[in-house]
This record gives C-alpha cells, structure tokens and sequence, in this order.
C-alpha cells in the first residue's frame, strides 16, 4: 500500500498523456480550433468578398487589386484559388472552421445535456421508462441524416435550425447510454451502500451514480462533435443547411460541384481540412475512449 | 507406458511481465504425478496455482513466458514441443477441466458435437462412430438419458450436468494426465460432493494421474493422494496426503489450516436480548406476464418467518437459488417485498414508503461480498465511511473523528481516510465496509456472504473481526452464507433454505449434531473434509454469549 | 416460435406508430399556416384553400392524423406538389436505383469488412492490426462525399476508367449497370467496411477471451479451426446486430451519394423535395426509409433464434 493518496482522477490524467491518439488527435484539434480563432488574421482576403474577374482561379494564383483606403494597387495571392464567384477559397476554408466547430461543439453539448436528463429520467423513475424508451425507439428508427433533413426542410436555413436538426437524432442514442450506465450502477454494492446510509435520491445521484457517465459521455461526445461536423457539411453540401453565403466546408463543396471537373480544388482542398478535422476528433475520442473509460468502451 | 511419472514438473520458472510485482508467476517448482495418483496444488489467490497447470497444457497467455525447468508429461517436455506436438498431446495424452462449467462449453454447439470434436481433431471416426462414442462417455460419466442429451445445448443443462459433460469431453481418448483448474469452485456443495465423486472414480477406473488445482482444504482433505502447497508462486510444501494434513511443517500450511473453519460447531449458550427484527410470512415473487412478454414468474422467497434478538447471530445457509439474500435484502429494504410483514424494533417496514423508511435506514446495515464492488471507487475511504452519519445529522467534524476511531476498531490506520479505495487490499476493503457499517450504530447487522470472496486466512481474521463487533456492540446479526464451515462456527442458531423455503432451523450445534430435515442432512453430508480437523474455532468469544 | 415471430411483428407496430406521429407533427409544426407554406410563395387564396381541405386542417389534429395515416395505409401518400404526380408513382419509379445502389454496397462492405475484423481481431496488436484499425478510423472520418469526389477525380476524370454520374437499369444490362455502380458503392462502403470492421473486430477479440475459446484450444484444436468454428459463430449475433444498425447510416449515405453521383434513386428524390419544400413527397420518403430500417433490424433480430440457441422465444 502506498502512503500517498493517488486519486483515480490524477491516474487518468497521468495515462491521457501517455496515450498517442490522445496527444496526436488533440494537437490536431488545437490546430484547427487555433485556426477558427485567428480566422481574421489568418485569412488574406474577404470571405465573402465577389470578384467576377477572378471566378475559377487555380491555386496560387495572383492578381493586382486596388486598396480601398490608399487607391493604390496592390498585388494579391489566392493561395487556394477562387471559386465561381471569384472569392478566396483559402481564407473561406480558413473562417469555415468556425461553422464546422461551433456546429460540433453546441451539438455535442446540448445533445448530452439533455440526453443525460432524459437518460436519467428513464433510468431512475421507472413508470416513465417505458413511455421514454419507446419515443427514443421512434426516433431512432428515422436513419439520422433524414431526420435532420426533416427538420431542416421546415426553418428557415440558418446556424440554429441545423444545430436543432442535427441535435434532434442524437439525443435518442445519449440518452440510451446514460440510462444503460444507470440501470448497471445503481445495482452496485455501493450504491446499495448509500441507500442503506440513508442517502436521497438526487444525492445518491449526483454523488454515485452520475460521476459514471462523465467519462462515457465524453466520450461519446467527441464522437458527437466528428458526427455533426460531417452531417454540417453534409446538409450544407446537399444546399439545405447554412445559407450559401456563409463560409462553410460543405458550402464551398457545394460551389465547387458544377466546375468540379475543370477546377477539382474548391471541393478537395475543403474536403481535406474536413477529413482532417474530423479524423482528429475520432481519434481524441478513440484515444479518450481507452484511456478514460475502458469499461464502458464497447458501448460506443 | 513404463514411465514411472505421467508428469514430472522440475525447477519450472514462469516469468512475469516487468511492471508486475514480483519478476515470476511461479519459481523452482518441482512435483510429480503419478498414474492412478490425484496431486492437489493448494494455494491462496496469486500462489501461483493457476500457472503451474497452464504452463504444463501450453495455454500460458502470451504475457507469461516460462524461463526454466522442464514439464515432462510421459517423458516428453511439453514447454519444449512444437505447436503442432503440443496440439495432438491435448486431449489424447493430457486434458484440462475448468472452474467455470457454464461459460467452458461453446453455448451455440451442441454438447454431444463438443464431445465429438476432441475425436474428429485426434482420430479418424465417422460422423456415426464419434456420435456413439459420445453417448457412451456420457453415459460413463452418469448422464441421465445420453441419448437424448447428447443433442442439447448448453444453456439446457445444470451446472453440474455441464462439469460432467467437460469431463466426459477431458477423458473421451483416455488421457494420461487430466488437470482440473478449481473444477468445483463454482458449483454448489451438493454437486461437487457428486462431481468430486465422479473424477474420483474416473480416476480410479482409467489409471489416470489427476492434477487438482484448488483453494479448499476440505475437497484437498477429500481426494488428495499428495498435497502441492504454494505461495507466492513457490512450493512451501510438499508431501503424502497426510503427513501434510496432520502433521503439516511449514508455518504457512499450519497457518492455513488453522484458518479452515471446524466443522463442529462449539457449544454456545441460547441468547435471550430483546427482539431486534420480526419477519412474518414474507413472500418474494419476480417477474409477471404480459401479452407481449412471456416472462417466468419466479417465488423466490415463500412465507419465510423468522425472529433475531440483540446480540445474537442468526445464521441462513443455502445453495444458489434458496432465497438467503433475498430474504437479507428485503429486510434492509433494498428491495420491496411482494407480501408479508418485517418489524424493525416494533416498527413495521416491510409496507411503508421510501421517505417514511428513511429515518429507519439507520437501524439496518449490510456488509456485501465483493470488496472490490463495495466502495465509490472515487471517493476517498473518509467520505465513504462519514456518508451516513452525516446523512442522520452529524456534523461532519465530529463524524470524521468517529471514522478515525472506527478505523482502529476495525484493525486499520486512521491516517488512512484521505485514500482511495484502490490502494485497499480486497480484505481490508471488507473491514472498511464494515467500520462504514458501524457509523452510523445500527441495531441490525447483515453480512451477505460477507467473507465468501476472501481467501481462507483473511475470511478467518474478518470473520474474528465480526464476532468481536457483534458482541462490543450487542448487535443483532444475520448472516448469509453457503459455507457450512464458516456457519458453524460465527452462528448462534441455523435457518436452512431450499427452493425459497425454510426447511429447518434451530440452534446452530443441534442443526449439525441431530439435523431434521433430509436436505440438511444432505447439505452436511456434502461437506468437503469431514474427517479432517481443522483450525477449531474461529471466535472462542462467541461461546460465552452476552 | 410461430407466437415469438407474431409478438416480434406486433412490437414493431407502436414504432412505426410513433414514426408517423414524428413525421406528421414536424409538418404540423412548422410555423404559420401549413397550407400556405405547401402551396408555396406563389398560391392564391383559392389554391390554399383546396389544400387546406384536402389536407383536413379544418379537423382536430388527431383525427388529421388518422386520415393521412389511414390513407398511407390504402398506399395513397398525396400528390407531389412539385412533380403534380401521385408520390406512390414517383417512389416505384425512384426505387430501382436506390435498392440496387444498397445492396451492392452492402455485399461489397460484408465481404470486405468481416474478414478484416476478424483478421485484425486475430492478430490483435500486430501491425497488421494497427493497420486495419488506423484505415477504420481513416475511413471513418472521410465524409462519403469526399470520397466520392476523390474517386471521381482520380478514376474518371484523370484516368477516365469509369463514368463521373448517371445510372443505367439492371434491366438494360447486368454488366452497364454494375460499370456505372462501382465507383458510387465503392464511395459509400468505405465508411461501413470501417465501421463493420471495427465492431468484428472488437466481437470477435471478446469472445476470443471466452472460456470455451480455452477449452477448444485444451482440446488440441487448430487455430483456424477455434477462429471459424468457435469464435466467429459466437460473434454473429453482435456482428448481424451492427450489420443491422448501420443501415440507418446506410440511408442517410444513400441519399448523399446519389446527389453526389446524379443518381435517380430515392435519396436524389429526397433532395430535390427539400429544396422544393414538397412536404408530401418528404413524409413519404421519410416515412418509407424509416419502415424498411425497422423492417430489416425486425429480421435480424428474429434471425438471432437461427444464430444462437439461447434465444428462444
């Protein structure tokens, strides 16, 4: 026995650490969020700035333009090249990180928050169980994608009504996992335990049986961000999500789809930085998976 | 064979991986069995038992890697034989049975086609010819109607019923060696004394040398022919069955055997405190029917009465299945009864709701039987133990001193409250649970099977522990246990369940001397190591009474 | 059997039940006047009163709800507003390309993804483990309209091996319509043989550690053999399950591939009716998905009795 109290918290932390899809997905994803952040100093055009003259430009390509404030013309690179409007591909791939993540993040944040109130709910007061599962069953049985464009075909198109599509499936599958992690713990000796020592209810919850959703849930919840990111793009690509003119990945795919054969780089370059993004975040959740929750592992 | 061994372990040495706590699983071990001989390997958790057998069959895991020594099975070395060698030695010339009967057999093939693999893998029999030969080893081994059981599953089959058909699957080609990992471990007494029997005259009839893994002196004391006893992966003794049973040598197998509670239950005077718990015609029924569901209804308790005073341990025994912990939950209220009545001190509790219960809770505690389950892995020892009486309005200050001092009582550090239940061993997690048990002064203490997931010399120091309590605190105790051993000697009177019924009860010493009804008899009989004397009294305290 | 097979079915009916709510109430629930938002921005009042009357929205809610379901029962799902046609037609005519496109996505992902899983799951912490394992999460992260875009450009626009879009009818053909499916089921798989992969994977490394998997081994049987015969007829339910699960992500797939590759199936049919706000023909899509996902999970879950003996009803 060891005299120093090492807490289960601290031995998780130490083992995030060492983990390799940990460390390489969550570089990644600093990365890309770093991106989002300095989008204004790291784009070199307007996003939404049209240029008819320079419409279905080739990476690298370079133009003269007159300075707004000086009158005098100054010499312009389109790292990415320019899409049908003559906008700036690079510094739209640049401010579409914005979209993807602030889609991922709240999707994923309100998914669990109210998937876990549900999910406690139907683990913990029986009667309203059944009624619960069988509306989560209905939903279920719509396949994602076509749920999210059920409810994005009645909004009008806008940040909000695909963040409500695409939180609207996920709640059923958040909710499945909490209450499956309640119904196992509360037939814990310990939980037992507290039952005995008189604990209430909410207590007992929040004190023993909830600690154990954290670990799944983010888990779980990095799976949710990667999932909306590509639903995002995938609503915006089909053009039924976010306005056109707002820079988004799926957005400028959707730009690029009639000249994709003459000019391929207004799909490929976005749909790169989307593979990555999202192939950083399965692997933060991959790598969290197995460090913070190797027992509930198989659930997800 | 004119081998005068059918195996000859020598100087064997299993390395462990780095990290481990120890650089080897097993070290230097050396033994032989001979044909027609059954060698016990006796040992607590992590002797290194387990080890030994696996590296003799060549199913060590990949992680544990033998270092030295040679296994020879009928001469040949099995640690130093090809894969494809060591493939056809398996179940023609040594074979293997396991704890676990209900997870060792394939659950989606039938039994009879799992019989008949071991000969389509090492023989050249027809389809027919193997599925004959697999009724009549079915039939060795007293399967009833192996004509018809040869095309069940699994899942239709009783623990023991299974454990036999392993066994007919182990001897099917007539091995020399069978080695049997813990083979009874898992089944109830009654069926081991059977499966014990069967491998017994297996044994006998075949000429098979039998390696025996176990934990429990009392089947040692029944089958041994010489006993293996190891520790920390190290034989500390070695020798004829009763040379090491009667006169044992080393400190380490004296320890153990006098940790293996007696049998014979010493004399203790009738206890005559005041009622602390009445129990009337109360009845546990599970599951219902529906039109969509078709679900078995299961009486897992039937008019169960009983009565427990104040200072006083009232045993239940049973097998799996007899209803003990569900009468012990039901009466902590961790479940609802379906009927009957359960007076805690005069109050009636078996009825009232959830928020009128609360201020009872206190009375009655229970101590569980995995140590490893017990405790909020994330919260420290303190914040476990100070829970219910801060629960009950105690202020937190004081409750922390009275976890100190609860420590002490239960033999462990006071310092020790800012730590984790993680850096506990699976014993002392049990004494924690019970000091958690003690804090908040209950009348009622139910330890359900509270020491049957500890090894044999930690069962006897908790088991001295509980005694000790129960009589500090006049508490009035139930005890849920399967071992007849441990019942005699912590219980002052006896109630034997069958089925979700009482079938007998009455003073502990009467139950075991003049039992009454025919399955206490049986259960009795069934008591592996009758005739073996082992470490008497577990707690002289408790003939005294109060 | 026969009653567990009429319980199966009969649970299946408050789901589907549930469904249709869920698909009726979205429509109900978009703000304003239903009828003026079907009828579209450019309906007269006379317009929007026919369809207010045909839709029943002078009635209670759920006597509403009874009627449209009752009609979808007869097989009558409306008129198209954007096609003027019955949607029961535009649906027969939609459902060739997607059912083809399915299945040879299905099959392609099952041929492929089993063997990999159990392959990893064998080797398990090889490279070649490793290696199936990085390819799941790859593919697992590449949007199918990536893919499909990239295999567009490399096989038909570079290479020019394979046509960019279109579809072509089983019945003009086996070998025309295959030459124009393989490059879309090829895009579409990827995502499942990782997915299917990954969950054989993780089936079959939990039943290698069984008991019985031991036991086979004691008994002297060949690796292959405790792999074939042992481990993977233990692992098929939980595969079929997966197999079963993944056709929701299957559809939603479908739907992008299809716009992806022009294909005339269900899923462009999809698109087009959002972007042309065609409630009618997006109920039924929607409606139609959603009972043949329920459907197939139905099927498995009664082929589990044939999979594993314990499962008897």
């Amino acid at each position: 026995m060891s005299t120093a109290a090492i807490s289960p918290a601290r031995q998780t932390m130490r083992r995030m650490a060492q983990n390799t899809s940990v460390l390489f997905g969550g570089v990644l994803v600093l990365l890309v969020v770093l991106m989002a952040l300095l989008a204004p100093y790291l784009g070199t055009r307007d996003p939404a700035g049209i240029s008819p003259k320079d419409r279905n430009q080739p990476p690298g390509y370079e133009t003269t333009v007159r300075d707004r404030d000086t009158g005098q013309r100054v010499s312009v690179e389109y790292r990415l090249g320019t899409d049908t409007l003559g906008r700036d591909v690079y510094s739209r791939v640049v401010y579409g990180a914005r979209i993807s993540l602030i889609v991922g993040v709240s999707v994923a944040a309100i998914a669990i928050v109210i998937g876990m109130a549900i999910g406690v709910l139907a683990g913990y007061v029986r009667w309203l169980d059944g009624i619960i599962m069988r509306v989560m069953d209905g939903l279920m049985a719509i396949p994602a994608i076509l749920l999210a464009i059920a409810v994005v075909s009645l909004f009008s198109a806008g940040l909000l009504s695909v963040i409500i599509a695409i939180v609207v499936p996920e709640v059923p599958r958040v909710v499945r996992l909490v209450r499956s992690i309640v119904l196992s713990i509360r037939e814990e000796p310990y939980v037992e335990a507290a039952i005995t020592a008189g604990t209430r209810t909410p207590t007992l919850l929040v004190r023993h049986v909830l600690p154990n959703t954290i670990a799944p849930l983010i888990v779980q919840g990095t799976f949710i961000v990667a999932s909306a990111i590509i639903v995002e793009a995938i609503l915006s690509f089909l053009g039924i999500g976010i306005p056109p003119e707002i820079p988004t990945w799926g957005n400028i795919m959707a730009e690029g789809r009639s000249v994709f054969q003459l000019h391929p780089h207004n799909i490929l370059y976005p749909g790169i930085i989307l593979a990555i993004t999202v192939l950083a975040v399965n692997m933060l959740g991959d790598g969290l998976r197995d460090t913070l929750d190797p027992r509930f592992a198989k659930r997800v | 064979m004119d081998q005068k061994y059918v195996l000859e372990v020598s100087g064997l040495t299993v390395s462990l991986p780095k990290n481990a706590d120890r650089p080897n699983a097993v070290e230097d071990i050396s033994f032989t069995v001979a044909p027609g001989e059954i060698v016990c390997v006796v040992g607590e958790s992590g002797s290194g038992k387990s080890v030994t057998a696996s590296a003799v069959m060549g199913l060590l895991p990949d992680a544990l890697r033998p270092t030295g020594g040679r296994t020879l099975l009928e001469g040949e070395d099995t640690l130093k034989a090809e894969k494809s060698r060591l493939r056809d030695l398996r179940g023609t010339r040594m074979a293997m049975i396991f704890q676990e009967p209900m997870t060792a057999l394939n659950p989606v093939t039938r039994v009879g086609e799992q019989i008949a693999e071991m000969l389509e893998i090492h023989t050249s029999m027809t389809a027919a010819e193997r599925r004959s030969r697999a009724i009549e080893t079915m039939d060795a081994v007293h399967l009833p109607d192996p004509e018809k059981m040869v095309d069940a599953f699994p899942h239709q089959l009783s623990g023991g019923q299974r454990q036999r058909i392993m066994i007919a699957m182990a001897l099917v080609l007539d091995p020399a060696l069978l080695i049997a990992d813990e083979p009874t471990t898992a089944l109830d007494v009654t069926t081991q004394a059977q499966i014990l029997k069967l491998i017994k005259e297996m044994q006998e009839r075949r000429g098979t040398g039998v390696l025996f893994i176990t934990h429990d002196f009392g089947v040692v004391a029944e089958i041994a022919d010489r006993i293996v006893v190891m520790q920390h992966g190290r034989i500390v003794e070695y020798g004829d069955r009763d040379d090491v049973l009667r006169r044992p040598k080393a400190p380490y197998t004296q320890m153990l055997m006098a940790s293996v509670p007696s049998m014979t239950p010493p004399e203790r005077s009738a206890k005559t405190g005041e009622t602390a718990v009445e129990v009337k015609a109360l009845n546990k029924v599970y599951g219902k029917t529906g039109w969509l569901s078709k679900q078995r209804i299961v009486h897992a308790v039937k008019d169960v009465d009983l009565m427990l005073r104040k200072g006083e341990t009232l045993g239940i025994v049973g097998e799996s299945g007899s209803g003990k912990s569900t009468v012990a939950r039901c009466i902590a209220r961790l479940i609802d009864p379906t009927s009957g009545s359960i007076s805690l001190h005069g109050t009636e509790i078996a009825t009232i709701s959830q928020a009128q219960l609360r201020p009872h809770r206190r009375k009655v505690q229970i101590v569980f039987q995995d140590p490893y389950r017990s405790l909020n892995p994330r919260r420290t020892i303190g914040q476990s133990l100070i829970e219910a009486p801060v629960n009950f309005g105690m202020p937190e200050a004081q409750a922390l001193q009275m976890a100190r001092d609860l420590m002490e009582l239960v033999g462990l550090s006071g310092d020790a409250l800012e730590r984790y239940p993680h850096q506990f061993s699976g014993g002392q997690r049990q004494r924690i649970c019970i000091a958690r048990a003690l804090a908040v002064e209950p009348e009622v203490l139910i330890a359900d099977e509270a020491v049957s997931a500890l090894d044999v010399s930690v069962q006897a120091q908790v088991l001295k522990l509980l005694d000790d309590i129960r009589v500090k605190y006049n508490l009035a105790m139930l005890f849920i246990t399967h071992d007849l051993r441990v019942a005699a000697q912590i219980c002052d009177r006896l109630i034997v369940m069958q089925k979700g019924v009482i079938v007998e009860h009455g003073p502990t010493r009467k139950v075991y001397q003049e039992p009454q009804h025919p399955y206490t008899r049986l259960l009795l009989d069934a008591a592996p190591g009758q005739g073996m004397t082992f470490g008497a009294e577990i707690a002289p305290a408790a003939a005294q009474g109060n | 059997m026969a009653s567990y097979l009429l319980r199966r079915v009969l649970a299946t009916i408050p789901v589907m039940l549930l469904v249709a709510l869920f698909i009726f109430l979205l429509l109900r629930l978009t703000p304003g006047d239903p009828a003026t938002i079907i009828a579209g921005d450019f309906a007269n009042e006379r317009q929007i009163a026919e369809i207010r009357e045909n839709l029943g929205l002078d009635k209670p809610i759920f006597s509403q709800f009874f009627v449209w379901l009752g009609n979808i029962l007869q097989g009558d799902f409306g008129e198209s507003f954007f096609y003027k046609k019955e949607v029961s037609e535009l649906i027969a005519a939609r459902l060739e390309p997607t059912l083809s496109l399915s299945l040879l996505t299905i099959v392609l992902t099952v041929a492929i993804a089993v063997p990999l899983g159990t392959l990893a799951a064998y080797k398990q912490g090889s490279w070649i483990d490793r290696g199936i394992m990085g390819f799941s999460v790859l593919g697992f992260s590449l949007p199918v309209f990536v893919i499909g875009y990239a295999l567009i450009y490399v096989f038909s626009v570079q290479l020019g091996w394979l046509p960019v879009q279109g579809y072509q009818r089983i019945a003009d053909g086996v070998g025309g319509w295959l030459y124009r499916l393989i490059l879309p089921a090829t895009a579409l798989s990827v995502i499942f043989v990782a997915f299917i992969a990954r969950m054989t994977r993780t089936s079959v490394l939990e039943v290698l550690g069984e008991d019985y998997v031991r036991t086979a081994r004691a008994k002297g049987q060949t690796e292959t053999r405790v792999l074939m015969r042992h481990a993977l007829r233990n692992a098929a339910v939980p595969i079929v399950t997966v197999i079963g699960l993944s056709f929701a992500v299957l559809i939603g797939g479908v739907v992008v591939t299809e716009s992806v590759f022009t294909i005339p199936g269900l899923g462009l049919l999809t698109v087009e009716a959002v972007l042309a706000r065609d409630y009618p023909t997006i109920q039924a899509v929607i409606l139609l998905f959603s009972f043949i996902y329920v459907l197939i999970n139905l099927i498995i879950d009664v082929s589990y009795t044939l999979l594993d003996p314990r499962i008897r009803y």
